[in-house]
């Protein structure tokens, strides 16, 4: 069974330079799922029952998607509103989620130290995402700082496009053979850079 | 030269004259049968070789039904064979009968009046089903049933060939017919005329059953072994060997070589190749069977038709009133009903082009007398002429009474509604299921009984009546109700119907079916709050069908509809005022033309690579160079 399943959500893929690349790669490894959501509902007619099938089957639920007015693309937050319904997701009965993990890989147009208190959001991109967090915890899932790319919009010209391919590559291989240090990687308030430091070594778990 | 400038002077006339038959709605065979007659009794130009020519057509005849064999699966026909005994066989014989006790009232003698009946119980294929096809009959009740008597008949054909020669009067023998039916061949029959009969008996049995299994067990590798060469002319010249050969062996062993090719054609007929040979031999059959009906018409004796018109035009009504009896009764006895039943019967009640091939035939075995064949060849013409006659009685004046004017009365209705919906067809229907599945009284009214009856069927009610009637729309509740939806087919009644409603019901919203952008003025001119065209929305998403076949992600392939959409119908807003009744003048095509530029302009943003920043709109990313973020 597969054990992670990204959720692509871009309206506007053939334009895309870093989220089309990154998706691809996700879609490569053995054990993800990639489901690209504004291809298999263009009309915003979302399958509320395939969607929750959908997460039955899977641990780990990876949001990918561009970072859009400091939220995610309008498709993915009817998708929210939709799939996780009352009696599934949360509420007295709605267990259906307790233990997963979920994150955000996304993409931000401004640089890295405009995501900062001194910064021009004059706050951290995880406090940003604060919503998905907060979904994440009243389902009962764990959530993990995001996975950014950040000044997106020229990293293809500064040539940060393939380390940070790889760095994704790296986390999916990991979070499907269990190798992610879950405690850092869900205390940390971003996961970029040297991912090397949030792999367990020795023996896969 | 010569054998080129009659090919010239034959092709020359079928081209001219099978077109504008085909217009005429005539059928080809007519269009050959003119031909013919144009060519040869009315300027003569040919004669004396017409006969020659019609031997060697004749083999037309043979490869027509070595195709009709190919189109009898075994599987159809046994699913068919309800009707196709039934209501087929009882028409062909029932028919026969009727023309042979007809005959022998004539002073006929038996043998030559059965033979008659069973040529003149025939229909013509070409005609009926090429008109089926063209009025869209052929799916209906009555169409069904006539496809099933067509084929009987052409099945019949092979009987017959066998019997008729066995009713050749004395001083002609049965071993002859074969013989002067056989074209170029070899005087085939007498090499059998000196044994004994039972072993003549023998020897057609060893060739039928010699046939079938080399169908079934050898012709099936060779032609697997010819179509991978893919060599296309030696697999039609295989075909044509084939068809050939076998006419050959037939004609040996003094049988007829349509029967022989026709046992060829439904042992391959659930064959791989079945569609090769078809289209392969298609052509040729084609040519050499509309060769065959020039000569016949080239043949026809206008002394005759002049000499005696009435009785000629005369006979003609009789056999279309003999048939048309026969057929009607059976039509009757199987349940045919209203209109079904009248086309039916009308639309068989003509004599076939098989006549002339069998009347061929018959003249050669000796069965019918030269003088007979003559008159009759005239008298099946004419009620083919006839044909198409009869269908527009029955398109004119019979479906119109049966489907809009029945004796019926428009329903009472006693139901309210909030909605009123006229015409339950494809639109139509479509609307009313959504509005009563989300729990609104619809009232819905339609002119064709069908229609209702399939609706009350699935449970859905709708009440008989013209909606373009003021009484029926009264009825209906018109001054009660909020909302009323036009959903004709016919462009002109649905305006009327928008006009009328617009102005006795003032209060009530008025939603039409347009059927193109000019509709919509005019509905909306005549009053329509909203009028939508009925293919519009369908063509759009099946354009962006397409465009995500082609490659397009599908919510790009949305957005891009989208856009089209949305301009169209800003160009549906803009064009109002330029749209005057009846008509556009050049300020209108001045304003389409600029609106397909634009519209053009906008559909290329977005193209690949050439970006055209500053027109792109939607979930656009900043600048590069934006240095603030």
């Amino acid at each position: 069974m597969p054990k992670v399943i990204v959720f692509f959500a871009h309206p506007r893929p053939h334009r895309s330079e870093i989220n089309l690349p990154l998706f691809e790669t996700a879609r490569s490894i053995e054990g993800v799922t990639a489901v690209d959501l504004y291809a298999d509902y263009p009309d915003f007619s979302i399958d509320i029952d395939r969607e929750q099938d959908r997460l039955r089957a899977h641990e780990v639920i990876v949001f990918q998607h561009p970072l859009y007015w400091y939220s995610a693309p309008a498709l993915m937050k009817e998708w929210l509103d939709l799939v996780l319904e009352h009696g599934f997701a949360y509420g007295h009965e709605g267990k259906a989620l307790h233990g997963k993990i979920f994150l955000n890989a996304v993409t931000t147009g401004a640089k890295q130290d405009a995501y900062s208190q001194t910064g021009m959001n004059h706050a951290e991109l995880r406090s940003l995402l604060g919503p998905f967090e907060k979904t994440a915890d009243l389902c009962g899932m764990r959530y993990l700082a995001p996975f950014a790319l950040f000044g997106a919009g020229r990293a293809l010209e500064e040539s940060r496009l393939e380390s940070h391919r790889l760095g994704y590559e790296k986390l999916l291989k990991a979070l499907v053979s269990g190798r992610l240090d879950l405690q850092k990687a869900a205390a940390a308030p971003v996961l970029s850079g040297e991912l090397e430091s949030f792999l367990l070594t020795g023996e896969a778990v | 030269m010569a054998l080129l400038s009659e090919a010239f002077v034959y092709l020359c006339a079928a081209v001219i004259a099978v077109p504008i038959a085909n217009r005429l709605g005539l059928g080809s065979v007519l269009g050959y049968l003119i031909a013919g007659v144009v060519i040869g009794p009315v300027i003569g130009i040919v004669g004396s070789e017409a006969a020659d020519v019609q031997h060697f057509a004749e083999f037309g005849v043979v490869m027509m039904l070595f195709l009709v064999g190919l189109e009898l699966r075994p599987a159809m026909l046994w699913k068919m064979r309800q009707q196709l005994i039934g209501l087929g066989g009882l028409q062909v014989v029932g028919t026969a009968l009727a023309f042979a006790g007809a005959g022998l009232a004539f002073g006929l003698q038996w043998q030559n009046a059965l033979a008659l009946g069973m040529i003149l119980s025939l229909s013509s294929t070409a005609i009926v089903l090429q008109t089926l096809n063209e009025k869209g009959w052929l799916k209906t009740q009555g169409g069904q049933s006539s496809f099933s008597v067509l084929l009987t008949q052409d099945i019949a054909v092979i009987p017959m060939l066998v019997v008729l020669p066995l009713l050749a009067l004395g001083g002609h023998g049965g071993g002859a017919a074969a013989e002067d039916h056989g074209q170029s061949a070899g005087h085939g029959g007498e090499a059998l005329a000196a044994l004994p009969g039972w072993a003549q008996a023998l020897i057609i049995l060893a060739v039928i059953a010699a046939i079938i299994l080399t169908g079934r067990h050898l012709l099936r590798p060779v032609f697997r072994f010819i179509a991978e060469a893919r060599l296309r002319e030696i697999f039609t010249a295989t075909a044509l060997l084939l068809v050939i050969g076998i006419a050959l062996v037939m004609d040996f062993v003094g049988l007829s070589p349509a029967l022989g090719t026709f046992l060829a054609g439904v042992v391959l007929s659930d064959s791989d190749y079945r569609h090769e040979l078809e289209s392969d031999i298609e052509p040729f059959k084609g040519l050499l069977l509309g060769l065959f009906f020039l000569t016949v018409g080239a043949g026809i004796d206008f002394g005759l038709l002049f000499g005696a018109p009435l009785t000629i035009l005369g006979l003609a009504l009789g056999l279309i009133a003999v048939k048309f009896v026969v057929l009607f009764l059976l039509g009757a006895l199987f349940r045919l009903q209203g209109p079904d039943l009248w086309l039916f019967a009308l639309g068989l009640a003509q004599a076939g082009e098989f006549a002339f091939v069998l009347f061929g035939f018959a003249s050669g075995s000796g069965v019918l007398e030269p003088a007979l064949i003559q008159t009759m060849t005239l008298v099946v013409a004419v009620s083919m002429l006839l044909t198409p006659a009869l269908f527009i009685f029955y398109e004119k004046i019979v479906a119109p009474r049966a489907f809009a004017k029945t004796d019926r009365e428009p329903d009472v209705i006693d139901r309210r509604g909030r909605v009123v919906v006229a015409g339950m067809g494809r639109f139509g229907q479509i609307v009313s299921r959504l509005l009563l599945t989300s729990g609104y009284d619809v009232i819905i009214l339609d002119h064709d009984p069908q229609t209702i009856e399939n609706l009350r069927r699935i449970g859905i009610q709708t009440f008989y009546g013209d909606a373009t009637r003021p009484d029926l729309l009264h009825g209906a509740g018109l001054d009660d109700a909020d909302l009323f939806i036009a959903a004709l087919d016919d462009r002109d009644k649905q305006t009327k119907l928008v006009e009328h409603v617009a102005r006795t019901y003032p209060k009530v919203r008025i939603l039409a079916r347009a059927r193109d952008r000019h509709h919509v003025y005019e509905l909306e001119n005549a009053g329509a709050h909203f009028a939508e065209r009925e293919v519009f929305e369908g063509a759009l998403a099946l354009s962006r069908q397409a465009l995500i076949e082609l490659g397009f992600h599908p919510f790009r392939a949305r957005t891009k509809t989208r856009e089209f959409r949305h301009h169209d119908i800003a160009m549906l807003d803009d064009l109002r005022g330029n749209f005057n009744d009846g008509g556009v003048d050049t300020s209108y095509i001045d304003a389409m033309r600029a609106h397909s530029e634009t519209l053009f302009e906008i559909m290329q943003v977005d193209r690949g690579g050439d970006r055209t920043e500053g027109m792109e709109r939607g979930w656009t990313p900043p600048p590069k160079g934006d240095q603030t973020l």
